[in-house]
């Protein structure tokens, strides 16, 4: 057990090699996030509520809507209009988009009442509202893509909306090419980067306790009997046990 | 302006729509609502089965 | 035993929301809760997508405007060569009309962008359309060699004209001096109807083309496609914004958006979507800044939704 004092600071003792870029930023990717945090095989015993499904629900449902989407991409914009099998395809990719929601909303609901920013986790929650908002933006592009009339009327609604802040003639709904630059290529990519730095926040900080938890706790003191207060937060034994397996 | 509506290609129903004093939903909105209202409730008061406790 | 009160603070301090959890834990396969996320999702979306499909209602031509609206396309064919109409009053991005922007106090977004996507509605929606016919009406001459005074002198005329008589039908039109515009008028109907005015506008010419602006805002400068998407409720004071054709669910996530629409001050302002765009910029900036907004933040200690969530932990204290 190695006495961490300020964990993120400092050069550790096992990597002095580090004096490349490369080799620093390395070595502080894996200070951040060592893989056995990337990838748990445990969880704090209060992940236990059906409150911690809803985010994997929303990430499940957006590989479903990259899948489906790529298929209606490489088919073209007329396909889902004649075939049959298009048409099934769309309706995947709509109830994928609808179920991300489903499950972002809740989640987001959820995180609000369980205050899950508390304890330096500030970042993952403003990344989350960051991705409900660039998905807000991607599913609405999707929409004016439909080639229908309800993309024809959104795109002469919302044409208002974005001229009258000065970004409709850049941000041009009525230019379908303009449309599939933003829906097939810049937000989906723009989504997966938050969501995907949402999740790494996620496990770079673990799961926030529950809200009035405290030392005294059974869960906390069963670890650590006897023990109320350390003077520096140390490094938890699993934590820092599999540090020299790393390599 | 009313009979040009009916010459239009309306292929799908007009919706199914619920509402009163200017506030409409639409029923497949309504739904959606629901559900997460529900999943949201389900989420604070069902018991969470029991995984293999650790340590 | 000290118990610290529970903090609801983003800070990174000592306290155990800070700290690497160090209690008791229980397995957890987060591959495995990923694959089952997939699944369960997939299964999910396969079976709601097989019962209820998707909507795709046919969009609206202009032909089939011509065809099923002609008094109303007339008049707005009118209405675009008199300069009248709601695209030529827009302002930025399309034309230069005074006063026509929304403002907020004395910020002028609206503006910013200049007119970036210039249209004439004269000129782009009706003449140079006519222009392109093998056999061009003899009118356009006389239009073209006309003062811009006497054009929409002539234009303006008709149009209060075609408004006036019965039904808006262009041949109860009450006699005047329209000069050239009926003319103009009826012949870019007929190229409307046999469907070639739809693929002028869009490509100008052009083999290809991927910008419907100008076909749109001629549609949307007439009464048929409006009506149309009234009678689907996707008009904004309809809550349209969120609304998809039939019963599928729409945009539901937009409810705020939409509902700003509904009340007053926005309601009624002339300068509604600014003021809408504006306010959810703010909101949205609030709800990522939530945990910086006192009380707020504090609401999920004052209403203990958690003690739920948490119902093992709190009962095993």
């Amino acid at each position: 057990m190695t006495a961490q004092t300020t964990p993120g600071h400092g050069a550790p003792v096992d990597e002095t090699d580090a004096h490349t870029w490369t080799g620093r930023a390395r070595r502080w990717l894996l200070r951040k996030l060592p893989p056995d945090k990337l990838l748990p095989e445990d969880q704090p015993s209060f992940v236990a509520s059906w409150a911690y499904v809803f985010g994997m629900g929303a990430i499940g449902s957006l590989l479903w809507i990259i899948v489906s989407g790529i298929v209606l991409g490489l088919n073209g914009p007329q396909w889902y209009h004649v075939s049959s099998l298009g048409s099934f395809v769309n309706s995947t990719h709509l109830w994928s988009v609808e179920l991300f929601f489903i499950f972002m909303v809740v989640h987001l609901w959820l995180k609000f009442w369980m205050a899950a920013w508390r304890g330096g986790r500030l970042l993952t929650w403003i990344t989350g509202v960051i991705s409900f908002v660039v998905s807000i933006v991607a599913a609405f592009t999707g929409y004016l893509l439909q080639t229908n009339f309800d993309s024809q009327w959104i795109a002469f609604e919302a044409k208002d909306a974005l001229n009258a802040v000065g970004v409709g003639a850049w941000f041009n709904v009525a230019n379908v090419g303009q449309l599939f630059t933003w829906h097939v290529t810049l937000l989906p990519v723009a989504v997966g980067a938050v969501v995907v730095l949402h999740v790494l926040l996620v496990r770079v900080h673990g799961v926030a306790p529950p809200l009035e938890a405290a030392e005294s706790d059974a869960q906390l003191l069963h670890n650590r009997p006897g023990a109320t207060e350390p003077p520096e937060p140390a490094e938890p034994p699993e934590a820092t046990e599999p540090r020299g397996t790393v390599q | 302006m009313a009979g040009c509506l009916v010459a239009g290609a309306v292929s799908v129903g007009a919706g199914t729509y619920f509402g009163w004093d200017g506030f409409t939903i639409q029923s497949g909105n309504l739904i959606v609502i629901v559900v997460m209202i529900i999943l949201f409730v389900l989420a604070l008061v069902l018991p969470f089965p029991g995984g293999k406790r650790r340590k | 035993m000290t118990r610290k009160s529970s903090s609801i603070s983003w800070r990174k301090t000592d306290d155990v929301a800070s700290r690497p959890w160090t209690g008791s834990v229980r397995e957890y396969d987060l591959i495995k809760e990923l694959i089952i996320g997939v699944v369960v999702v997939g299964l999910l979306v396969l079976g709601v997508s097989a019962i209820f499909g998707s909507p795709d209602e046919p969009s609206v031509s202009l032909k089939a405007w011509a065809t099923a609206a002609p008094a109303d396309f007339t008049a707005t064919a009118a209405k675009e060569l008199a300069g009248t109409s709601d695209t030529a009053g827009y302002g930025p991005p399309y034309n230069s009309t005074q006063d026509a922007t929304q403002k907020i106090g004395p910020v002028d977004l609206q503006s910013l962008s200049g007119i970036r996507l210039p249209v004439d509605t004269a000129n782009d929606f009706v003449i140079a359309p006519l222009a392109t016919l093998p056999s061009p009406p003899a009118d356009l001459a006389r239009w073209t060699a006309a003062t811009d005074q006497q054009r929409s002198a002539w234009a303006a005329t008709y149009s209060d004209a075609l408004a006036a008589a019965p039904d808006s039908d262009p041949a109860k039109v009450a006699d005047g001096d329209y000069g050239p515009v009926p003319a103009l008028t009826a012949a870019l109907l007929d190229m409307a109807r046999q469907g070639s005015l739809d693929g002028v506008l869009q490509s100008g010419g052009n083999f290809y083309n991927m910008d419907y602006t100008r076909s749109l805002l001629f549609l949307g400068d007439g009464g048929y496609f409006p009506d149309l998407a009234a009678s689907q409720h996707l008009s904004g004071d309809q809550w349209g914004v969120m609304n998809e054709t039939g019963d599928t669910p729409g945009q539901s996530w937009l409810w705020l958006f939409s509902l700003l629409y509904q009340i007053e001050p926005f309601k009624s302002a002339p300068n509604a979507d600014a003021l809408v765009v504006v306010t959810m910029l703010v909101l949205t900036a609030l709800l990522a800044l939530l945990p910086f907004i006192p009380g707020l933040r504090s609401l999920p200690r004052m209403i203990p939704l958690h003690r739920l969530i948490w119902k093992d932990y709190y009962r095993n204290r």
